[in-house]
């Protein structure tokens, strides 16, 4: 038996760092550097002015932060999935709006013109792409159309040369400051196709959305298109059907799982660090059974969730991910992010309520973060299809 | 004109380092490690020095365990482009005589123009292997440089001493050791960490080298800084002149 006792880490109680390779842990550091040293003096005023700042794209792309596993030919860093996770855990750590640009521009945008796209529309997008000089958003969600994507009624109706297509997009995040628009209407066919638009051209307008209470740090709006040509050169050629968007968001989803979970990171070392240093009846707070029983579910969940982040991007690395691991992950780090917010606003008491403090921030962030790209029963949902092989959400 | 840059791997400074029940060292087990922060600026000088033309490669060397190798990845994704290793046992105390003795058999193999290293490292602050190296190879040296250019064939370096700055001409090859304010070291991009893994990295085994590196000096115990006692209120400033003057004697 060993005599030396293994010592226990607050922060990180699986040892994640030592699950990682150099390479890993070199991405996660640099990134880390950057949101803490660059974004983290932001936020908070960008929060409370509702302002997004263009100069982040530009920013994060000559860091290589924006699609990260674009591969090297297309100007991309050509990482792998882990390493795209532990850059989104980071992001977020400073706020989910931040981590939504990226993650929009970097799985929404990017990694559907590299998996469907030509090698024209490839060389023409990408390297503007990676690094920030175009600004990218993704346009599936529409007014009445939500959940169920598949029931949607923007058309590109075929026009010589190209599609004329005609529809509203709803909760479009980068929208109003975008270059590239990857939309999805339905073809004559009543097929889902994806297109690639571009600011400026006729019929497309973008106004943005305002008044929303989370996610005020980064822009959100409408996509409006009023008979838009499209060239056929500015379509994907083969893909049809829901696979299109479902890969990117699939994408997606998996770097939100890891990116609550950062912002569940940062609501837990503050309420730490806030219950150590308080004190109340002549005690520090963090003396308190209800104090200490709240910390240890917050490190729980975060240690395990973290746990299964890691296990699904080795999985998608490898080439055997299922979609349902990616709703599993989903679905519990946002809902646990949330919970672990919750409890830290309410250790933080008053103060915690002041956006000063951050907790608040990350609460009102994660109730978005919990509800885009699949809400929390939605996932439910799926995963119920994949366990029983009934649809529940279809007749 | 190659630049070498001895990097150390340290524990993260933004870690709070526990001491070791036993008052032997600190607890470095499943620590974050990272590079010397000051080491950091010496890698940053040597690759501007390279963007500008002045050097032609830019070699970081470190001492130590395997995992140094991490350290070695980290200055060739800031610009250096290659890195040496010399492979130390994990139970060695390697101490800054042996480190200026090891960097001494490299600057003989390499034959750099110049040595840019941290003034001292963050865990042991001893603030000695670049006089040492300086002293061992015989060469010029300019310690806490807060500016390095190469003028006609000479580094000119600037320091910052008491009452205002010293400017420094050495002739080349010469020992360099950075201060806080020499630069502000870039982020490293993502796709410079991939090309970093492409980047000759060379071991060296101790015995290559043919250097005595055992310790010279022994620890003999470490631990906490004291507590911080309580301070306490005086009612007048004769009593406070009173207690400077007999229990604390300070005035």
């Amino acid at each position: 038996m060993s005599t030396s006792k293994a010592t226990f880490s607050w922060s990180d109680p699986f040892n994640l760092d030592g699950q990682l390779t150099d390479e890993e842990r070199q991405v996660r550091d640099a990134a880390h550097a950057y949101c803490q040293e660059r974004l983290a003096p932001r936020v908070l005023d960008a929060f409370l002015e509702e302002t997004t700042d263009r100069s982040i794209f530009t920013e994060m792309g000559e860091l290589g932060l924006l699609g990260p596993t674009i591969s090297e030919a297309y100007g991309g860093a050509g990482l792998n999935y882990v390493c795209y996770g532990l850059v989104a855990r980071e992001v977020e750590r400073v706020d989910s709006g931040y981590r939504s640009m990226m993650s929009v521009q970097s799985s929404l945008v990017m990694v559907p013109i590299e998996e469907f796209g030509t090698e024209a529309q490839k060389q023409k997008y990408l390297p503007k792409l990676v690094t920030g000089q175009w600004v990218g958003c993704f346009g599936l969600t529409e007014p009445n159309h939500g959940s169920d994507p598949g029931s949607m009624i923007t058309r590109a109706r075929k026009v010589p040369g190209g599609y004329s297509i005609t529809g509203n997009k709803m909760w479009i995040t980068n929208s109003p400051i975008a270059d590239v628009f990857v939309v999805w209407a339905k073809d004559d066919e009543g097929q889902i196709r994806g297109f690639i638009l571009e600011k400026g051209w006729k019929g497309l307008s973008a106004p943005a959305v305002h008044a929303k209470v989370g996610l005020r740090a980064s822009i959100t709006g409408e996509i409006v298109m009023e008979e838009v040509f499209c060239p056929e050169e500015n379509a994907f050629p083969e893909v049809r059907g829901l696979k299109g968007p479902f890969t990117c968001l699939n994408s997606a989803r998996y770097g939100i799982a890891w990116g609550a979970l950062g912002a569940a990171e940062d609501c837990y070392t503050r309420a730490r660090q806030y219950v150590m240093d308080r004190n109340q009846f002549g005690r520090p707070l963090a003396a308190n059974q209800l104090i200490q029983k709240k910390l240890a579910d917050m490190l729980t969940e975060i240690s395990l969730g973290l746990q299964g982040c890691l296990a699904l991007g080795r999985m998608k690395d490898a080439g055997n991910a299922p979609v349902e691991v990616t709703s599993i992950l989903k679905r519990n780090s946002c809902g646990k992010a949330l919970d672990v917010a919750r409890m830290a606003r309410d250790m933080l008491g008053g103060n915690g309520i002041s956006a000063e403090f951050g907790v608040a921030r990350h609460l009102v962030n994660l109730e978005v973060v919990n509800t885009y790209e699949g809400t929390h029963d939605v996932h439910a949902l799926i995963l119920g299809r994949a366990i029983t092989g009934i649809a529940a959400f279809t007749n | 004109m190659k630049i070498l840059v001895p990097v150390k791997r340290v524990v993260d400074y933004n870690v709070k380092v526990r001491v070791k029940s036993d008052g032997t060292g600190v607890d470095i087990a499943n620590v974050k490690m990272s590079m010397n922060p000051f080491d950091e600026i010496a890698v940053e000088e040597a690759v501007r020095l390279k963007e500008k033309g002045i050097a032609t490669e830019v070699i970081a060397v470190s001492c130590g365990v395997t995992q140094c190798q991490e350290t070695l990845r980290t200055a060739m994704a800031i610009g250096a482009d290659r890195g040496i290793l010399v492979e130390t046992p994990a139970d060695l105390d390697l101490q800054p005589l042996a480190v200026a003795k090891l960097l001494k058999a490299l600057v003989d193999k390499e034959q750099p123009g110049l040595i840019i290293l941290g003034k001292q490292a963050i865990d042991d602050d001893c603030n000695q292997t670049g006089q040492m190296l300086a002293a061992l190879a015989d060469l010029p040296q300019a310690t806490f440089a807060s500016k390095v250019e190469v003028v006609d064939g000479k580094a000119q370096v600037t320091r910052e001493i008491d009452g205002g700055l010293e400017v420094l001409s050495l002739s080349m090859p010469a020992v360099i050791t950075t201060d806080l304010r020499l630069n502000e070291p870039r982020y490293v991009t993502l796709p410079n960490i991939m090309k970093a893994k492409k980047k000759q990295l060379d071991n060296f085994k101790l015995e290559v080298l043919g250097v005595d590196v055992s310790p010279r000096i022994t620890t003999l115990k470490v631990s906490e800084p004291p507590k911080r006692s309580a301070g306490i209120k005086v009612p007048d400033v004769a009593t406070l002149v009173d207690k400077l003057k007999n229990t604390a004697k300070v005035i």
